[in-house]
């Protein structure tokens, strides 16, 4: 048997339920994993040891007795930590959450345990998902396994260190804007975002309503379809969840797809898109002519990237994403009062609104204050229609915009991030920079739709390349398969970080 | 398209938004919030004069939930994490009374 924490999620489920491995012996595996190398990586904010242990021994117990074991059972997970956890705390990584604990479990840790799977703990995110680097933590940053002078990426940015640093098999996150895929791009790891309403958002500490889901980062397409598989499905305590049956993606999944229709938005192709990135995606392009697929041009002009007189990035869906995700940040995080849970000032106010002024102050770091600040501008009186109600507007046109191209085609073949990872502190002193590092993920969250990052290989200084690929609503089948025609085809899969061989 | 937002606004956008801030955040903020606010308007360019807005890209309407009754949380389970409480009751200071 080779090293348990080089298996897929897929595998170890396998060996666990065919006895060569128990689920303490994998679970024991990771966690020494974790030990040995989190103290660079600083992927967790909570290690969960002996509830892990505890879950694990009941795995082995159930697997004893003859039991029939869940689709899941055994495998070490880790959980983003704005998912509600019933036990350990749910911070946000947010001061203002600091010694949080959920009463209640997310409806996904609720089938995670149903299917078996052992939660080792609770990652670290740009405080309340609000960030791409996750250095907008509260608590501290996380660094990037492949260099660790690096930036994750982010907001999921502790969950795809930890996939990419074998210190758990596979691990939820959550996107609003790209933060489960441009992490996962940074960490040479796979991160799919599901259809909105695919996988139910109840306990997901809300930031963009509209625009949130839940969705796993895994070392492998298989694992993704495994993952996704678990957690999908419709959810009585989410009104927006869809009411439409799960596929067996798993079963699905090495299913090439035949006469497979790739389309590529001229818009993304312009010189504004880093040298290696370009090629990367167009010899991925290349890999599928090879496999058989066709090639087709598709146009998403509200999409659109280019370059303004400052030479900066610029795109009618960043504008049109962060007008909304302000929008709707400032209507959800008025829920920390300082009254009903979390941070409360400990200096003397003279009545309920200072307390409220004061506690927020205190708990909230400077990007989540800017986002609630900016979103009650753009929805204050005489600002609305020039704001959010023209975004709204706009979203529609980037949806239609995907409505046409998936006339033409399956799937939407483009990078996930316009640079590979970039430096700690690079981007921290311009707020509007780091928003421009989500270019390419954000009009899919605009658009409800499901996409996925894939590793498409190394570029300079070894860091990894991601290329993504979206769907229409509902077409994870789609996805995952021609992802993994991709990846069986470049055999670019369970990238391992140098750091790991040392 | 240049916005400027002056520290009065962004003292004014602070209290609506229910955040305390210090003299330095107010005048970092004014010119980032002014820079963001000014790429938002890239979107003027863009005639939107008969596109119907879209809150939601998945339009689902009128989602009931069944007239049953079901578990909810208990008192001190939703008190638990109350920074300040008064048996069963969060504690706040006086919002009604002798003010003016």
């Amino acid at each position: 048997m080779s090293n348990i924490t080089d298996l897929s999620a897929l595998e170890l489920r396998d060996a666990i339920a065919g006895g060569e491995v128990s689920a303490v012996e994998a679970t024991r595996a990771y966690l020494a994993t974790i030990e040995r190398t989190d103290p660079q990586v600083r992927a967790f904010n909570e290690v969960l040891a002996e509830n892990a242990l505890a879950q694990a021994q009941a795995v082995d117990a159930a697997r004893t007795a003859g039991e029939k074991l869940g689709p899941l059972a055994g495998v070490p997970l880790a959980v983003k930590d704005n998912l509600a956890t019933p036990y350990g705390k749910t911070t946000c990584s947010s001061k203002i959450l600091a010694e949080f604990r959920a009463p209640y479990a997310a409806t996904v840790v609720e089938k995670l345990h149903a299917a078996g799977a052992v939660i080792l703990g609770k990652t670290n995110l740009d405080e309340f998902a609000m960030g791409s680097s996750t250095e907008n933590s509260g608590f501290e940053a996380t660094r990037n396994p492949w260099d660790l002078s690096r930036v994750p990426g982010g907001s999921s940015g502790g969950s795809a260190a930890a996939v990419a640093a074998r210190q758990c098999a596979a691990a939820l996150g959550s996107d609003t804007g790209g933060s489960i895929r441009q992490p996962a791009g940074f960490c040479g790891v796979v991160g799919f975002k599901p259809t909105y309403g695919r996988v139910s958002r109840y306990g997901l500490v809300a930031y963009g309503s509209s625009l949130d889901q839940i969705g796993p980062l895994t070392r492998d397409v298989p694992d993704a379809a495994m993952l996704t598989a678990a957690i999908a499905g419709h959810d009585p305590k989410d009104s927006t969840s869809l009411p439409a049956d799960v596929p067996d993606y798993l079963s699905e999944v090495e299913h090439p797809i035949e006469n497979l229709r790739v389309g590529l938005p001229r818009e993304f192709y312009s010189d504004a898109l880093d040298a290696e990135i370009n090629a990367a995606i167009h010899a991925a392009a290349e890999t599928y002519r090879n496999a058989g697929a066709d090639i087709v041009e598709v146009s998403l002009p509200h999409s659109r990237i280019d370059r303004d007189e400052q030479g900066k990035l610029s795109s009618y869906a960043v504008a049109c994403y962060y007008i909304v995700a302000m929008a709707e940040a400032s209507s959800n995080l008025a829920r920390y009062d300082g009254v009903h849970y979390g941070h409360r000032t400990d200096e003397a106010v003279d009545d309920i609104i200072q307390l409220y002024s004061r506690s927020r102050a205190e708990g909230f770091g400077p990007e989540v204050k800017r986002r609630i600040m900016l979103g009650t501008y753009t929805l204050s009186a005489g600002y609305y229609d020039a704001y959010y109600n023209k975004a709204l507007k706009v979203r529609r046109l980037i949806k239609n915009d995907f409505d046409a191209a998936f006339q033409r085609c399956d799937v939407v073949l483009c990078p996930t991030a316009p640079t590979p990872a970039f430096a700690i502190g690079e981007k921290t002193g311009d707020p509007l920079t780091m928003y421009l590092a989500d270019i390419y993920t954000i009009s899919v969250n605009l658009a409800g739709l499901p996409a996925l990052s894939l590793p498409a290989g190394l570029a300079r200084d070894g860091l990894p390349v991601g290329m993504q690929l979206i769907g229409p609503a509902l077409g994870e089948s789609t996805i995952l398969r021609a992802a993994r025609m991709y990846e069986t085809a470049s055999g670019t899969t369970r990238l391992k970080p140098p750091m790991l061989s040392e | 398209m240049s916005k400027t937002i002056d520290l009065k606004l962004v003292r004014h956008i602070g209290k609506l938004s229910r955040i305390e801030l210090t003299d330095l955040e107010a005048e970092t903020f004014a010119h980032q919030l002014a820079d963001i606010l000014s790429y938002f308007d890239k979107l003027q360019e863009l005639d939107t004069a008969d596109v119907e807005p879209m809150a939601h890209a998945v339009e689902l309407t009128n989602i009931l939930a069944a007239d049953e009754p079901h578990a909810s949380l208990t008192p001190e389970q939703a008190l638990a994490n109350a920074p300040q409480r008064d048996g069963d009751f969060f504690k706040v200071p006086k919002v009604i009374g002798d003010s003016q």
